[in-house]
């Protein structure tokens, strides 16, 4: 049973200012414990907005440090979700799920990449 | 019963499986494999079975009500589309079809009075999403059902895979490595058994609980063991038994929050998955414990043992219970950064503790493992001598592994050799033989 890793990327410029609705995070709270319950979660935070993040980077045998917000970038990963699925199909049906408790105006995308292991 | 640390080969789960889109539910009809509706309803089908049985009141024709519902779906949802909440309408089109059954079927009518009740129980959730504390007690009663003791463990373990992990009667057997024929057979009489004998479809409680729920627990044991025991070569279901297990346990945790050995049994499987990659060597041979390479074993999966032996220990009223034990031991490996820093005379009281507990002669020896890392060979062997008349233990191959060991390291190297000889004779599979045949041959 292969382990995935979603991305969930959102675009800061035009995700909304005040953040989630307490709705959303009710229903949100309530998927995270389904699929606790279903023995497919294996961990999964949020993350504070690139305006807090840095980047290091190596390149030509140099490193160097970026402050964020990354503006350059249309989308960044504002949280991410292990899981443990018997298959892409499923770590889909998640994600799909993960993403149907946003409302309308959210404009949302979780990249599923299975991880490698050994 | 003790996972052993030293046990054959298995296959490195490395490369990852790929996705396959084989795994469809069992369907009469001829269906599409890998479709979106079926993947729902894999992963909904446990939950579907065990809201349906509630009503039916029998795991076998609630399968088939889940099944009739699929059917329904994968009519309807191409043509209307997918409903926002899929698993409800997979629930609520089952259920509809359990009530019209027990309404319609006349062998139903002798329990009338009482399926009457439930009708009413069931009555207000059909047209509204089941409250998902419902959804845990109904699951938790189809646990205990699969695994009732009424069953063989082999009966236990087939039907508990297919109704609860979601795997295909097909699949089961190659992990298993019997006949397809051979376990649909299993599950069937298992179904029948369970109808047979008025199996009540409900949560123990009282003096049978503990019982009944040890049953539950050696059924995931078991099922991880497989998984464990797989060797190079074999099929990948069969390593993936592991995994399949670990859900089981996982979920269990989640339905089961207050028992301290439910959480014991999540901790040992977590810590001992978490060196899954490293058991096994680049030609699948079997890589020792204290040969690992300890930088590959998995953390996350290690905390995550570490989190759950927590639970069992915050949840514990008494005394700790085989499978923490057993995951207290696992976690003084995952503790050590390296073999030499291991805390053999830890693991030699923990291992006192487990054989005072519940007593057997495989953790006795592995008992005499600990104590001669922790006090020398001398009064391991003091141990080990003590089981050679042990009858279970006659033709396990590392009772005389385990002597030749300490034998050597006491300097009584002929003595060792002919051990190992005898080890060699006894093992179970040609790599391990290979590897003793060497111990017997090499020098100091």
């Amino acid at each position: 049973m292969p382990r995935y890793l979603s991305m969930v990327r959102i675009d800061e410029k035009t995700a909304p200012a005040e953040g989630p609705s307490p709705e959303l995070m009710q229903r949100m709270g309530d998927l995270l414990e389904e699929i606790t319950k279903a023995g497919v979660m294996l961990d999964t935070a949020g993350l504070l907005p690139t305006a807090q993040g840095k980047r290091v980077r190596w390149e030509g045998g140099e490193l160097s440090v970026t402050d964020g917000p990354f503006t350059e970038t249309k989308e960044v990963v504002g949280g991410y979700a292990l899981m443990q699925c018997k298959d892409m199909a499923e770590a889909v049906e998640w994600a799909k799920r993960f993403l149907k408790v946003h409302e309308e105006h959210w404009t949302v995308t979780c990249e599923v990449r299975e991880i490698t292991e050994g | 019963m003790t996972p052993q640390p030293t046990t054959g080969p298995t296959p490195d789960s490395d490369p990852a499986p790929t996705p396959d889109s084989d795994s469809t539910p069992t369907l009469t009809s001829d269906s599409e494999p890998g479709t979106a509706i079926e993947t729902v309803f894999r992963m909904e089908s446990p939950r579907l079975i065990a809201g349906v049985a509630r009503i039916v009141r029998d795991v076998g024709i609630a399968e088939e009500l889940a099944q009739d519902a699929l059917v329904v779906a994968l009519e309807q949802w191409p043509r209307d589309g997918v409903p926002d909440n899929p698993g409800a309408w997979l629930m609520t089109t089952a259920k509809h079809r359990a009530i019209d059954l027990v309404r319609r079927r006349e062998r139903y009518a002798r329990k009338l009075a009482e399926v009457g009740r439930d009708l009413e129980a069931a009555g207000p959730y059909l047209d509204q999403p089941s409250d998902p504390d419902d959804i845990d007690d109904d699951l938790l009663r189809l646990v205990f059902t699969a695994c009732h003791p009424v069953l063989s463990a082999e009966a236990r373990i087939a039907l508990t895979l297919r109704l609860l992990g979601g795997l295909t009667t097909t699949e089961i057997a190659r992990a298993f490595l019997a006949p397809e024929a051979t376990i649909a057979q299993r599950i069937v009489r298992a179904k029948r058994t369970l109808a047979a004998k008025a199996v009540a479809f409900e949560v123990p409680y009282g003096p049978d609980r503990d019982a009944r729920l040890a049953s539950v627990l050696e059924v995931i044991y078991l099922i991880f063991n497989e998984g464990y025991a797989a060797t190079a070569g074999d099929d990948l279901l069969r390593p993936a038994l592991c995994e399949d297990a670990l859900r089981l346990a996982r979920v269990l945790a989640q339905l089961m929050p207050k028992e301290p050995e439910v959480h014991g049994l999540v901790a040992l499987l977590e810590l001992q998955e978490s060196r899954a990659a490293t058991r096994t060597g680049p030609s699948g041979e079997p890589v020792l414990l204290k040969d690992q390479d300890r930088r590959r074993w998995n953390r996350l999966l290690i905390a995550r043992g570490f989190t759950a032996l927590g639970r069992a220990t915050a949840t514990a009223t008494g005394a700790p219970g085989p499978y923490a034990l057993q995951a207290a031991i696992a976690a003084c490996h995952a503790q050590a950064h390296t073999y030499e820093e291991t805390d053999w005379s830890r693991i030699a009281t923990l291992y006192a503790l487990l054989v005072a507990r519940s007593p057997s002669p495989v953790v006795e020896l592995n008992r005499a493992v600990a104590v001669s890392m922790a006090d020398g060979p001398g009064p391991a062997l003091e141990i080990v001598d003590h089981l050679a008349a042990e009858p279970a233990l006659r033709d396990y191959h590392l009772l005389p592994s385990v002597r030749g060991d300490l034998l050597r390291r006491l300097g009584r190297r002929a003595e060792a050799r002919a051990e190992f000889l005898r080890a060699a004779d006894l093992a179970r599979n040609e790599r391990e033989r290979a590897l003793l045949l060497a111990r017997a041959e090499e020098g100091d």
